[in-house]
């Protein structure tokens, strides 16, 4: 059974020019690839009979919104066999596709549609691409670093419509994002009231 | 002439009492066979993530009780090991036995949830009486140590909130007796019952490839014979130091999942016993007070306790730019903690695995080809909390 530092190796010298880095922490290998390598390199983990990272367990997103590349695509790996977890990432421009990998992994389905819910990245040959977490008709993508936590609509029973209606959200009070790295300055909401009675 | 036939979709909830909460299950229908299930789900979805991303560490840990409220610690867990592993934070060995204790507290009250609703589902009532009552037992252990039933806010990054209660270890014991002849009377209704083994024998029968393929953990896996269990193979706390067995099923079906669950619930009895006999005395959270909070009594004569306890309870602790995945076994399987720390005292991301949402997924999987009156039986089988699937 081979080691984390062996196993980093090993993948580094059977997918030399496609393991862009790789490093071990907290006991899970961290490998960054290039999207476009994405399923050759998920097939490589999976059916190599030194890897056997047979279980996806998950698949996920982050935003960095300031960031050359918007996003960064996240699959967590577990091999039963040799007790190892994985994680591959790369980086993501916001209008590019990802391959889908439910060929390789079935459970992939709903965690890409997660994904594309949260994100609103694209998944290539996805056999179902449609929200799942959130409203039927919901707009905008919520784990986005700039959508509000507050949200853009809520909903309401109307006694006169008979029905369970959508209307812009009112807030009775500001959502309260304190900054207590500096409390006696006030925080960012009270500067806005400020600056507009002025 | 040839005959004509079509299929029959049927909407099975979003209030159902055999959906096990809010579960909206699109099915389609050749007479009375399923030839698909479209599982429609979100229905509880309250943007954990979201509101994570926008608390402090510490506001964060409740947020974990509400994902699968049936055995809320189990989830702080894999929170707090996570900040701990990042923070390099060693727990006091009494706080991993307390948080043991409750973990398996925690696993049987999901047991206990599932396998009486699961003989619900499947038309016997007398076990969720039987059930419940336990259940009872087990949440006012809940409510002594933390002071709540559900929402415990138990386990701190660091160890757990406050000692035990006097009393309560013996109490613990005295339910650990108890208990084993509670599971034998549930098991003289179930196990053998004519009636439970025709609606769950060879119903929703999973192969060993198929569950690593759909990505279950826990229950799910074990029952379909993967030798699999996050305490053991990748232990977590005082884990390494308790002996226990881990309950494997053979055939893969809904009956099989049944009696791991039952075997299971033995294990967590034992569990706590060791627990209770080996529990030493000492520190039952990290004595840092950089991030737990000094004690009361402190704060009244101590100024940098009173600046520790202000700093922690406004900014709160800072943890360094980091990642990790952690993940614990939860009764429902494995549910982790993918966690982003960006330098400040809030999380930049955190993403929550939760296993009932792989297990869900492979719904349609499962009930392809069964009868409509397996769907409650498979349904059950699955464990699902909506609270965990929705997030």
């Amino acid at each position: 059974m081979l080691n984390y530092t062996d196993l980093e190796k090993k993948i580094n010298s059977e997918l030399n020019t496609k393991v862009s880095s790789s490093k071990v922490v907290h006991e899970t290998l961290n490998v960054s690839i290039e999207k476009d390598d994405l399923k050759e390199v998920l097939l490589f983990l999976k059916s190599n009979p030194d890897m056997k990272f047979k279980q996806l367990i998950d698949i996920t997103a982050v935003d960095y919104p300031n960031k050359k590349n918007r996003f960064r695509m996240i699959y967590l790996l577990l091999s039963h066999e040799f007790n190892k977890r994985i994680i591959v990432d790369f980086p993501l421009n916001e209008n590019e596709k990802v391959f889908s990998i439910t060929g390789i992994f079935p459970s992939a389905n709903w965690m890409e549609r997660e994904v594309f819910d949260m994100y609103g990245i694209d998944f290539q040959d996805h056999p179902d691409l449609r929200r799942i977490l959130t409203d039927y008709e919901f707009e905008g993508y919520p784990l986005r670093k700039d959508f509000p936590i507050t949200g853009h609509k809520e909903v309401r029973y109307s006694e006169e419509k008979k029905k369970v209606i959508y209307e812009p959200v009112k807030l009775e009070q500001n959502y309260r994002n304190f900054d207590y790295n500096s409390p006696w300055q006030g925080t960012e909401y009270i500067k806005e009231i400020k600056k507009n009675n002025e | 002439m040839s005959k004509q036939t079509k299929t029959l979709n049927l909407n099975f909830g979003p209030q159902h009492p055999a959906a096990h909460g809010v579960l909206r299950l699109i099915l389609e229908l050749d007479g009375e066979i399923v030839e698909k299930a479209d599982p429609h789900i979100g229905l509880l979805h309250r943007g954990t993530e979201k509101l994570i991303e926008n608390k402090t560490y510490s506001q964060a840990i409740p947020y974990f009780d509400r994902l699968d409220y049936v055995a809320p610690m189990n989830q702080e867990h894999a929170f707090a090991l996570a900040i701990e592993k990042i923070l390099d934070i060693e727990v006091p060995i009494r706080g991993q036995y307390i948080r043991v204790i409750f973990c398996e507290i925690g696993r049987i009250l999901s047991h206990i949830l599932n396998i009486t609703t699961q003989a619900l589902d499947v038309g016997a009532l007398t076990p969720s009486l039987w059930g419940f009552e336990e259940r009872e037992k087990l949440m006012e252990f809940y409510e002594r140590v933390s002071g709540s039933r559900l929402h415990a806010n138990y386990f701190r990054p660091g160890g757990v909130h406050q000692d035990l209660p006097r009393g309560l270890d013996t109490d613990i014991l005295k339910f650990c007796n108890e208990f084993p002849k509670i599971i034998d009377d549930l098991e003289t209704l179930l196990t053998d019952n004519r009636i439970f083994k025709q609606r769950n024998v060879d119903i929703g029968i999973v192969s060993k490839d198929d569950a690593l393929d759909y990505s279950f953990s826990g229950v799910m896996m074990r029952g379909s014979g993967v030798p699999w269990d996050l305490r053991k193979s990748q232990p977590y706390d005082c884990y390494e130091q308790l002996s226990f067995k881990v309950p494997i099923g053979k055939n893969g079906d809904c009956y099989d999942r049944y009696l791991c669950r039952v075997e299971e619930m033995r294990e967590s009895v034992k569990i706590i016993k060791q627990c209770l006999e080996q529990l030493p005395k000492g520190p039952v959270k990290s004595q840092d007070n950089k991030i737990t909070p000094p004690p009361k009594k402190e704060i009244k004569e101590s100024m940098e306790a009173l600046i520790h306890h202000f700093k922690l309870f406004t900014e709160g602790y800072r943890v360094k730019k980091d990642e990790i995945y952690t993940a614990v076994e939860a009764p429902k399987g494995e549910f982790g903690v993918y966690l982003i720390s960006d330098g400040s005292s809030k999380p930049y991301k955190c993403k929550i695995r939760a296993p009932g949402f792989s297990h869900l997924q492979a719904m349609d999987y499962l009930i392809k080809g069964h009868m409509l009156a397996d769907v409650p039986a498979v349904l059950g089988s699955l464990d699902i909390v909506f609270g965990e699937i929705d997030r």
